[in-house]
């Protein structure tokens, strides 16, 4: 029993590498048994329900990037300049999401194409502390922008996030304008930025770069919103609406484009880059 | 002699008791009795100096308590004090009208600005019409609309901040408030004219910077500003509500911690014991430092306004 709940637990960040061939893993939505390998085939997306599991940044390039992209190098930061500390240091809360996860922070990019369509790509990683925004996720952002501004392509972001690095206080608020700055700059050179939601992406990540997108696409059953469902249940004192900040409540609202299976997700992209291309200036 | 009504915080219990000792001293003197004057003359004085010290070392909880006083002076108070000439506007020409946002016309020492900010109420039926200062998309969409007829017509923008944060509700998650949010931070980034923001009680994450990506930005003496309100981030990091103060020491909420971190460019100082025990003198400080601020601006053209704003923040957080 125990260890069917440790790998339920972890269903929602499994990656290949921790993987034993002979394991099953149960889905967290219709509770269906399923092979992991066979899972993992199918993208992560369960094959009764449909439900679409949360996948590391690494697993993400190479579900959508051609074979042969290159990972950018994550932008250095001022490390814990507030010297926070909660119950724990934030330092140490750094190195041990370092030591579980392979890129450095929360968001990491890589170039490559889609389908023969050149873009710059990034990913954030909830695996990641949460996927939060801290100075590492706002100057990855840009750092990224910067890159297709030079290469002259889009610049795709998958988002995932519980919110803000609150361990960085004002300066993670602060990212908000700053990705803020990077959008605007990309919409002057003329070149597409497309918004990938995925499951969660809430606060201050929502109410910044993953709601100004030229095409903004959400994953089926992702979580979206600005504020956190306790909260606004513990504010209006309501019981929520079903779906509400779902994928689909976001559609059937006019928030999002489309919502988009993640099989048909690289395909999606590539016809949108095909659509989007850079306007000659005159 | 009329003095803003009286209303103490916790911390200031020490100075409330010597404050009720004055006033029974008053009441029961007769007039005739000159040791009782000398007394209360010798009370008075020494309630003043507990003050100056008690204010002089407030701690970030006890000052995020101050910006939260409930006659700390709001966005009308300041209209009618630090302003003239106030035109307001209303709606965002999509849903609604949010009072949450308040903004219009009005003038700075004679010049003309696009005056916007959070307005909390002040009193049960205005805290409910103006929804505790936690605005909807509404609210941020028309701040956009101001900011752009500002734009348009060469008006600077000056934003008083003032929020818990944007209303957490399910009509506010339907109408898009994190895109609201998103595309009035984009305005305040997208202006050609001057902007100066002033957080001025509290300026609550999202539902602040919304209206505060500005060109210079300025904090009352003891306003605060923060990602999360320092329960919040109690109740996510300690897994306690207790902890609201140690949370308020280590995220850094004070104007004071905020201008050493380059977030904020200067502090505007506050009358003795905080902005509600002199409402008129707060105005004044405030309306003094954005004169200043936007005289400076003035010499900027729109593509150097543009570049500073921008570069303002990009530099937030770089190497
Ligand atoms: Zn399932």
């Amino acid at each position: 029993m125990s260890w069917l709940s440790k790998v339920r637990n972890s269903l929602s960040s499994l990656n290949k590498r921790d993987t034993p061939d002979n394991l099953w893993i149960k889905c967290p939505s219709c509770g269906e048994m399923l092979f992991a390998q066979e899972f993992e085939a199918n993208l992560s997306v369960c094959p009764r329900c449909e439900h679409h599991g949360r996948i590391t940044a690494k697993t993400r390039f190479e579900q959508l990037l051609d074979a042969g992209f290159n990972v950018l190098p994550t932008p250095e930061v001022p490390e814990n300049p507030l010297n926070f500390r909660d119950t724990k240091k934030y330092t140490d809360r750094l190195k041990a999401a370092r030591a579980s996860n392979p890129y450095p922070d929360a968001l990491t990019n890589a170039f490559g194409t889609i389908e023969g369509a050149k873009a710059v790509l990034g990913v954030q990683d909830f695996k990641f502390m949460g996927g939060s925004m801290g100075m590492a996720v706002g100057e990855a952002f840009v750092a990224g922008v910067e890159k297709a501004i030079a290469e002259k392509c889009g610049y795709i972001i998958c988002t995932a996030a519980g919110g803000a690095r609150m361990q960085e206080g004002i300066l993670s608020l602060m990212q908000m304008p700053k990705t803020t700055v990077a959008t605007r700059r990309l919409a002057a050179a003329g070149l597409p930025y497309i918004v990938v939601l995925t499951d969660p992406t809430t606060g201050g990540v929502t109410a910044s770069y993953a709601m100004l997108g030229d095409v903004q696409i959400a994953e089926p059953g992702a979580l979206i919103g600005f504020a956190g469902q306790r909260v606004i249940q513990d504010t209006i004192r309501e019981k929520l609406p079903d779906g509400f900040q779902r994928a689909e409540y976001l559609h059937d609202h006019g928030m999002v484009d489309m919502v988009v299976h993640r099989k048909d997700l690289k395909a999606t992209l590539a016809q949108l880059l095909g659509y989007l291309e850079r306007k000659e200036a005159k | 002699m009329s003095k803003p009504m009286k209303s103490y915080l916790d911390f200031e219990k020490p100075i409330a008791e010597l404050d009720a000792r004055v006033e029974e001293l008053r009441t029961t003197a007769s007039g005739s009795e000159l040791d009782i004057e000398a007394e209360i003359a010798k009370l008075a004085a020494k309630s003043e100096a507990m003050l100056a010290t008690t204010y002089g070392k407030l701690t970030p909880w006890q000052k995020t308590q101050v910006a939260r006083h409930p006659l700390r002076p709001h966005f009308v108070d300041y209209v009618a004090m630090a302003f003239t000439d106030f035109v307001p506007l209303g709606g965002d020409r999509l849903y609604g009208e949010d009072a949450a946002i308040l903004g219009g016309f009005a003038r700075l020492d004679g010049k003309r600005v696009m005056l916007i900010g959070h307005e909390k109420g002040h009193d049960t039926a205005s805290r409910i019409k103006h929804n505790f200062g936690m605005a909807k998309p509404e609210g941020y969409r028309k701040a956009i609309r101001l900011m752009e007829l500002a734009s348009k017509f060469g008006l600077p923008v000056v934003t008083l901040v003032d929020t818990a944060g944007a209303f957490p509700g399910i009509e506010a998650e339907e109408r898009g408030q994190a895109e609201a949010i998103a595309r009035s931070t984009e305005a305040c980034l997208a202006l050609k004219v001057p902007m100066v923001a002033a957080i001025v009680g509290e300026g609550g994450s999202g539902g602040a910077i919304a209206i505060a990506a500005a060109n210079k930005v300025l904090m009352l003496e003891h306003s605060v500003y923060s990602v999360i309100s320092p329960e919040g981030a109690s109740s996510i990091l300690w897994r306690t509500p207790e902890k609201a103060a140690d949370a308020a020491t280590a995220m850094k909420v004070t104007a004071q911690d905020l201008l050493d971190l380059k977030v904020i460019d200067g502090v505007v100082s506050e009358p003795l014991g905080g902005a509600h025990r002199n409402p008129e003198q707060t105005a004044a400080n405030l309306a003094k430092a954005i004169g200043s601020e936007l005289a400076k601006l003035a010499k900027l053209d729109s593509a150097a306004l543009l570049r500073q704003r921008e570069d303002r923040f990009l530099a937030i957080g770089s190497l």
